[in-house]
């Protein structure tokens, strides 16, 4: 059968294994649909992605891919445009295209103008061509299972490739400014760009944690000088040797008050002028996820009114910053990753607590979707959390690993409770939690997944898919 | 009695969590009442001579690891050959300790000349062939077959020369090469390893044995008093299963 013929049968086939998986309880069905399109039509991807009216925006990066991409869902429903997204956060070519199947009717017409997709950063060079994107967002690029992506300066070596020598097009690389790595990667791009990034020396933290990555300039090899940094590698910087800097920023956060758990308040600075917003987000690293969708938006030529209101008017996705209420006690979600997440979580607790020290319920799991390697655990400030915690309930996979670090950290273990069993570690945690005092709930990705799956047969949230 | 550890490049080589292996270190020595000295040494830093009783040396990506070979050979070499001499501990992980052996061809066929303090060379056979990933489980002669526990990340294919013994024998994971069932390389008190994890937090005995080792190159014979361990030793069972299981 020729390929031409293929397209309607790859996208009924894609839609009934979606039916089927959920039918089955084989999970959200969020990869397999594309699995088996994707194996009748080896080309769905850009056949489909060809006929959404309005193109279509990448997201990719280390971290702020899910959060950045719904955003900018968000922002572009509050501006009249419909799209097809990948929102369950599945951001290899299977997830893409299985979010292409299922907004696509059986005749291959899309239910979306415009794809927004989140993808793998090292995926990126297998999608550009297919789906010929309006807009590529460059989140930030942070040292991130190791063992499933390799060094960070493979990621980026990847996107040079893609990068390096296209011609300028139609696209759009926004970047992060502040990430000096990304900038030197985003730079390189012939065509428009759009830098992002934070201007406010409120926001630094002093001096290059622990975990920063890309300190020594890709170009010399001497460290950079940093006027501020805001928390990993992200600041201003400039190479003394060879003067390369942070490229200055065309959408920009001022006036930047951090609110804790309860998100912040700034001035979003843009050629277009200049808007006061407040976000639910909480901690600076969403800044940049704001500023990431807001750049991206504004290049899709959405009025600046429209960006603000979506901004203040956006709820977090699962398990970023997502409260949770169970009998007048709350838990908030707040996914962890990788060494720079993991901290900027820590130091938003930390501000949230205050001197009243909290509690908090740690979950590390060694699966292939967290990495298998957890010594990345060992990059992490808990240092941090000293004094800041009354309580804390350590649990997953390798929970014992966990406690091991909490112990180099100076947590006694009169203040740690340990138990591998999630739905217990769940209980613990909420009965040590005072009225009105929220749980602080720091799992990893599959540790996230099972727990949400514990509390939604417990009645108490939604099917990821569902949202 | 005081412990003097010599971090060498501590922002440069600091893949996979081997800060931990300076945690456990000082923090192990702390608990016994033992003062604990960390200087760092960074690029273009010259670490004097004799003043160190234990040397660590972490991982790096390629990139970090060829800034940091040169720097060793030309800023370092004679603190380390010192060490080695006096029988001060030197220990160095992955990157680190590809570094320790006399060479280290990369994927792309470009050398790095090491210190040669352990009999080993290092190739990696090029881009196209899969690096060593995963759990790995050592058994240790030098430690009474105790097992070690740790995770593997390499490219690199270490072969021992004759002058070198291996730190153990692989009962799970790849080790030195894939092949031989080697892992690491120790020359008198010179370790090298691709264990990290870290090595040393959840591999309680070896980190004691070091840390006797080089109280002794200063202090003479000590002995080292117990600790409350429970939690080390979960941690090292649980990598254990783990390193075993199929899930």
């Amino acid at each position: 059968m020729p390929s031409t013929l293929r397209l309607a049968p790859a996208v009924i086939l894609g839609k009934a294994t979606a039916v089927a998986s959920r039918a089955l309880r084989l999970g959200g069905g969020t990869t397999m649909p594309g699995r088996v399109a994707r194996a009748i039509a080896p080309d769905i991807m850009q056949r489909l992605a060809v006929r959404l009216p309005q193109g279509c925006v990448v997201v990719t990066g280390t971290n702020g891919k899910t959060t950045t991409s719904r955003l900018i869902h968000h922002i572009l429903r509050l501006a009249g445009v419909s799209s097809v997204h990948n929102r369950a956060g599945a951001n290899l070519a299977a997830g893409i295209v299985t979010a292409l199947v299922q907004h696509t009717d059986w005749r291959g017409r899309p239910h979306g103008k415009i794809g927004i997709f989140e993808v793998d950063e090292a995926t990126l060079p297998a999608v550009w061509d297919p789906l010929q994107p309006r807009a590529v967002v460059l989140t930030n690029l942070f040292r991130d299972q190791l063992d499933r992506y390799g060094e960070i300066d493979l990621v980026a070596g990847r996107w040079r490739a893609v990068l390096d020598g296209r011609p300028p097009g139609d696209t759009a690389v926004v970047f992060n400014a502040d990430d000096p790595l990304v900038s030197e990667v985003g730079g390189r791009f012939a065509g428009t760009t759009v830098p992002f990034g934070i201007n406010d020396v409120s926001c630094g933290t002093g001096t290059l944690e622990h975990a920063a990555d890309s300190r020594y300039c890709y170009r010399c090899g001497v460290p950079y000088e940093y006027t501020v940094v805001y928390f990993g590698h992200m600041g201003d910087y400039r190479c003394p040797q060879c003067g390369t800097r942070r490229p200055a920023p065309l959408v920009a956060a001022e006036g930047v008050q951090l609110a804790g758990i309860q998100g912040s308040a700034f001035t979003v600075r843009t050629p277009a002028g200049a808007a006061q917003v407040r976000t639910v987000l909480p901690g600076v690293y969403n800044i940049h996820n704001v500023l990431a969708a807001a750049a991206c938006c504004l290049q899709l030529r959405v009025p600046l009114e429209t960006v603000a209101h979506g901004v203040e008017t956006f709820a977090p996705a699962f398990g970023r910053a997502e409260r949770v209420r169970v009998d007048g006690r709350e838990a908030v979600l707040l996914l962890t990753k990788n060494p720079a997440g993991f901290n900027e979580v820590l130091r938003t607790v930390v501000r949230a607590t205050g001197p009243a020290a909290g509690v908090v319920l740690i979950a590390i799991n060694d699966l292939t979707a967290d990495g298998r390697d957890i010594s990345w655990l060992w990059d992490v400030d808990f240092e941090m959390l000293a004094g800041h915690v009354r309580s804390l309930v350590v649990s997953g996979i390798r929970a014992d690993d966990m406690a091991l670090r909490l112990k180099h950290a100076g947590m006694s273990g009169s203040v740690m409770t340990i138990d591998g069993d999630l739905g217990h570690a769940w209980d613990a945690a909420l009965h040590a939690a005072r009225n009105g005092e929220p749980v602080y709930v720091l799992p990893t990705y599959t540790a996230m997944l099972q727990l949400r799956k514990i509390l939604q047969q417990r009645g108490l949230v939604k099917g990821f898919w569902e949202e | 009695m005081e412990l003097r550890i010599c971090h060498l490049y501590p922002d440069l080589l600091n893949l996979y969590g081997d800060r931990g292996n300076l945690m456990a270190l000082v923090h192990r020595a702390q608990w016994r009442g033992i003062d604990v000295r960390v200087d760092e040494a960074r690029l273009g830093a010259s670490p004097a001579s004799g003043a160190h009783d234990l040397y660590f040396m972490g991982g790096g990506e390629d990139r970090q690891q060829h800034l940091a070979a040169a720097d060793l050979r030309e800023r370092k070499r004679e603190a380390l050959l010192d060490a080695a001499g006096r029988g001060a501990v030197v220990l160095a992980v992955c990157g680190g300790y590809q570094l320790l052996g006399h060479y280290y061809r990369s994927a792309e066929g470009e050398e790095l000349i090491g210190l040669g303090l352990l009999d080993v060379t290092t190739e990696h056979p090029g881009p196209q062939t899969r690096r060593l990933i995963g759990n790995m489980v050592v058994r240790s002669a030098w430690l009474g077959g105790r097992t070690l526990v740790g995770f593997e990340n390499h490219g690199g294919r270490t072969r021992l020369g004759p002058n070198a013994r291996p730190l153990g024998t692989v009962v799970t994971g790849f080790g030195n090469n894939g092949e031989d069932r080697t892992e690491g390389a120790v020359s008198r008190n010179v370790y090298g390893t691709y264990l990290h994890g870290p090595l040393l937090p959840k591999n309680p005995a070896l980190t004691d044995y070091l840390l006797t080792l080089a109280l002794r190159s200063r202090h003479g014979p000590v002995a080292l008093a117990s600790l409350d361990d429970s939690l080390e030793l979960a941690a090292h069972s649980a990598a254990l299963v783990r390193a075993t299981s199929r899930v």
